[in-house]
């Protein structure tokens, strides 16, 4: 009986393509940021006001990840940015593969900012490397505020935590101040946004993060 | 639910493994899942016995080296494995601790028989 050592990832062919994906990104200079929720958060709700801020000759495209329907996509399409849709077929997450084929046939020399929303999900979407610069979690208040320690995962590898639906803090049991110590014990220091998509709160501070955050891409790669 | 896609990855890579090595038996595959890695062993053992069963790699046996998340402390540049989801630095006792480690999802070695 022989063991031969290998040390290899499993994930590896989707590693390769995320590698190249990055490395893409960085001579465009694109700023490509993945964001990752559960269902229901409001993760494409965030990107319709976020769409709706920018200036109409901004350079930014979305792709929108979902086990079936273009729903997201066309909703996305409505403020005259390319929006695609990845259908996954019943795959619970996006892989760098998926994300690599969306883009073939975008001029990536087009584009200073992609945003990729994932499948809602928090457990399987943190395992694949998309070839984004940041992770962005998000959680809304009418949640459990206990995910951070439950999926600790996907809180630990985000850069950023937004909570999302806080004009609904009044009528919801969500303890606002446990989640961020709870957010802030799985990833010590995280930045986390207040934002409501129905009131508009915390949206200047999340187009701001943009903004610092491709700047910062734009320096240092 | 991620793990079935794992398990074929796992298969996939013994399969690359055993092509190097004609007339080789693997029966055992060792993988390191770290705590991070968003991958549950139990669901991961599931899968992989599942997707073995009929081929011709059967049999075939996983065997799952769970690893702690580990932090670094930039204050005191002490990196630890962490405990009870504890991640103060245990020397320093400084809060403001960096991830260093813990998303492992690696093959680490194959067990080959005549």
């Amino acid at each position: 009986m022989d063991r031969i050592p290998l040390e290899k990832k499993v994930l590896s062919e989707n590693d390769r393509i995320a590698a190249r994906l990055r490395h893409s990104f960085r001579e465009h200079k694109i700023l490509c940021v993945n964001l990752i929720s559960s269902p229901g958060s409001g993760k494409t709700s965030l990107l319709e006001r976020t769409l709706e801020r920018l200036p109409k000759g901004a350079r930014v495209a979305v792709l929108t990840g979902d086990i079936q329907t273009d729903n997201d996509a066309c909703r996305l399409a409505r403020f005259g940015f390319p929006a695609k849709q990845i259908t996954t077929g019943g795959t619970c997450h996006l892989d760098a593969l998926r994300v690599e084929r969306a883009l073939a046939d975008w001029p990536l020399e087009s584009l200073d900012l992609l945003i990729i929303e994932n499948v809602g999900n928090l457990v399987c979407p943190s395992s694949y490397d998309l070839g984004e610069a940041a992770k962005i979690v998000m959680l809304s208040v009418t949640e459990g505020e206990d995910k951070p320690l439950k999926y600790p995962s996907i809180f630990a590898k985000s850069e950023l935590l937004i909570l999302n639906k806080i004009d609904l803090l009044p009528y919801v049991p969500f303890d606002i101040t446990r989640a961020c110590e709870y957010a802030r014990q799985t990833h010590p220091g995280m930045e986390i946004l207040e934002v409501s998509c129905t009131t508009g709160q915390g949206l200047d501070q999340w187009t701001q993060w943009l903004e610092k955050r491709k700047q910062a891409t734009d320096l240092h790669g | 639910m991620h793990e079935l896609s794992i398990a074929d990855a796992i298969l996939d890579a013994v399969r690359v493994e055993v092509k190097k090595r004609p007339g080789a038996h693997v029966t055992k595959v060792g993988v390191r899942v770290g705590a991070l890695s968003g991958v549950e062993p139990e669901a991961l053992s599931f899968g992989f016995s599942a997707l073995v069963q009929g081929t011709d790699l059967e049999p075939l046996e996983l065997v799952i080296e769970p690893v702690p998340r580990r932090q670094r402390c930039p204050a005191c540049e002490f990196t630890f494995e962490v405990a009870e989801d504890n991640l103060a630095c245990p020397r320093c006792a400084s809060a403001e601790t960096l991830l260093a480690g813990g998303d492992e999802l690696n093959l680490v070695y194959l067990e080959v028989g005549e």
